[in-house]
């Protein structure tokens, strides 16, 4: 484990966030600042300046950005979006249980499980492959035209449904990436403790893959997030389809400016913790090598 | 760094300086107002054609005629369907020959978006509303629409005979159509309404039961039970709101065509054309029992 905190940059380093890296690097403190306040504001002013004047600006202006359109719009699409929550909430929690399953089936060693590995993989690759947006119509769609006894009509579900198997894919490749990080040292070290198989991937291998791999998966779910919207496709009243209504009924899109702002609200807390989770994880680390 | 914000600043002016370019460029190419309807003063997208916009499929009984490709269902260019022979009669009074009649697939999204309009206009039943007037211009009246129901036969809605008996239903709409608004605004259902992208994903929903109700326009509502969903029948219609809703043609805001179609589309309604046109089309589309 030593070595792996040797490759890590200086702890110094890492603690700066990103955003700031260039400025503090430039060394002499105030005029740094300076500096960057004066080129961000040139930066921003011409941005600005370049935008306004653009001969079609004033029809953007009264199509995207029409305030009075955008607060009519918003009480409506946030009452919608509440859906949105709801079907990121439900799916997580799936996505996370299928994943490990898929990605654990992966993992299996020896040719006995070959099929399994074998169904593991079409799974991981069909699942990312079709278009979610596909996916969802087919099943929302397709499945309650079977009409069979006891199979759910729902849109909604369906579309959860789809969510569900497609995420799946990704994060069971998360999932993987973690369980091959840990070192096979640790399984034979466990093993050689009278572990069986099943207690050694439960006890040792997934706990350490499971805490490598949290960044990426919220990232996943960041993405999840959004593509709630794809409910829309079967004709569910989503933020996304709330805002269709309101951009088709005016012809304008500041609806959409609004439920883009509701996504992004969820979206960024969801993105600054991650954030935070791999700083915690990089500094866990240091600390560990420091020992070592 | 000075090197580099200086290149940032050089930059930056640069895209200031082509912003205000394209602004001077297009201020001197803004239409020039034609003063008469004469087929030489027509303001038009390609010079001596005229570009008529509709989305794709084209469904009767709006379009007929067998589809050639790019048109699906139905094929614009036959003169065949209501809108069709209503934009070749209108062609005809602006004095275009049948062939300097060019349809272009104008999905309806694209009818009202900013900037210059590949069509000179649209004819796709859209609903006049104010909000909409806004944005585009719309020619007069060319078909007085009604908003009415199908159902599946047979079903519990089907005995319905009051708009207040249609209350507790799941009811859909489709995108962009006035019909979510008249659901809204006039049933109240106490279910949340579906509003769904597509018409055929509208159609699947009504067929699988997944919504007890389609609300939708008179003569399309003709034809989705005649055609797409079996055993299905049109519930009846609504009376009209006061000042009615009609369909006209799309216009890109301030375009001077406008009065000229306008012109065209008084004498029709005058010599008696689009009475007959209504006539040969959309005469099914009458005895339907009005709800109220």
């Amino acid at each position: 484990m030593a070595s792996e905190g040797d490759r890590r940059p200086d702890p110094e380093v890492a603690r700066r966030s990103r955003l700031l890296e260039g400025l503090r690097l430039e060394g002499e403190g105030a005029r740094g600042v300076a500096i960057a306040l004066l080129s961000s504001f040139v930066f921003v002013a011409v941005v600005i300046v370049a935008v306004t004047q653009s001969a079609g600006w004033p029809e953007v202006k009264r199509a995207f950005f029409d305030w009075g359109d955008i607060s009519n719009a918003f009480p409506d699409i946030a009452r919608a979006f509440v859906l949105n929550v709801k079907i990121f909430l439900v799916c997580e929690v799936f996505i996370l249980i299928l994943a490990l399953v898929i990605a654990v089936l992966r993992s299996l060693p020896g040719p006995v499980f070959f099929p399994l590995r074998a169904l593991a993989i079409l799974y991981a690759d069909l699942a990312r492959g079709v278009p979610t947006i596909l996916v969802i119509a087919l099943l929302g769609f397709g499945a309650p035209a079977l009409q069979l006894q006891g199979v759910p009509t729902s849109r909604v579900f369906w579309a959860g449904v789809g969510l569900i198997l497609i995420y799946s894919g990704y994060v069971a490749e998360v999932y993987r990436a973690g369980i091959e990080s840990v070192h096979p040292s640790q399984e034979a070290a466990a093993r050689s403790l009278g572990l069986s198989r099943f207690q050694a991937l439960r006890r040792v291998i997934l706990p350490q893959a499971i805490r490598r791999v949290i960044p990426p998966l919220l990232n996943d779910f960041i993405g999840l997030q959004k593509d709630t919207a794809l409910v829309a496709v079967l004709g569910v009243i989503d933020a996304f389809n709330q805002a269709q209504i309101y951009s088709n009924s005016t012809f304008t899109y500041g609806a959409y400016l609004a439920a883009a702002a509701l996504f992004v609200a969820i979206t960024i807390p969801l993105a600054r913790l991650t954030d935070w989770l791999i700083a915690r994880d990089r500094r866990r680390q240091q600390a560990g090598s420091a020992f070592a | 760094m000075r090197k580099l914000a200086l290149l940032l600043l050089v930059g930056s002016l640069a895209v200031v300086a082509a912003g205000c370019g394209s602004k001077k460029e297009s201020a001197s190419g803004t239409t020039t107002a034609a003063s008469s309807c004469a087929k030489d003063d027509l303001n038009l997208v390609t010079t001596d054609q005229l570009t008529v916009g509709t989305d794709n499929p084209a469904f009767p009984p709006w379009f007929g005629g067998t589809p050639h490709k790019p048109w699906q269902v139905s094929d614009p260019n036959s003169g065949q369907g209501y809108e069709s022979a209503v934009a070749y009669a209108v062609a005809k009074e602006l004095g275009f020959a049948k062939d300097e009649v060019t349809w272009k697939h104008v999905p309806f999204n694209n009818s009202f978006a900013p900037g210059p309009k590949s069509f000179d206009f649209d004819i796709n039943q859209i609903s006049f509303s104010p909000s909409r007037a806004k944005v585009v211009d719309f020619s007069d009246s060319y078909y007085d629409v009604n908003q009415s129901v199908v159902v599946n036969k047979g079903t519990p809605i089907a005995s319905a005979s009051s708009v207040a008996a249609l209350k507790p239903y799941e009811l859909g709409a489709q995108l962009g159509t006035t019909s979510y608004q008249f659901i809204q605004d006039t049933i109240k259902p106490s279910k949340k309404p579906s509003v769904f992208p597509q018409n055929a994903g509208a159609v699947q929903a009504l067929k699988n039961k997944q919504i007890d109700g389609l609300v939708l326009d008179l003569p399309t509502a003709f034809y989705v039970t005649a055609v797409q969903v079996p055993n299905s029948k049109v519930l009846g219609q609504f009376a009209a709101e006061p000042g009615g809703e009609h369909f006209g043609m799309v216009f890109e805001k301030g375009n001077s065509l406008v009065k000229c179609v306008n012109t065209a589309l008084a004498k029709l309604r005058s010599d008696g054309t689009l009475k007959q046109l209504q006539q040969q089309w959309l005469a099914k589309a009458t005895g339907a029992p009005t709800l109220k």
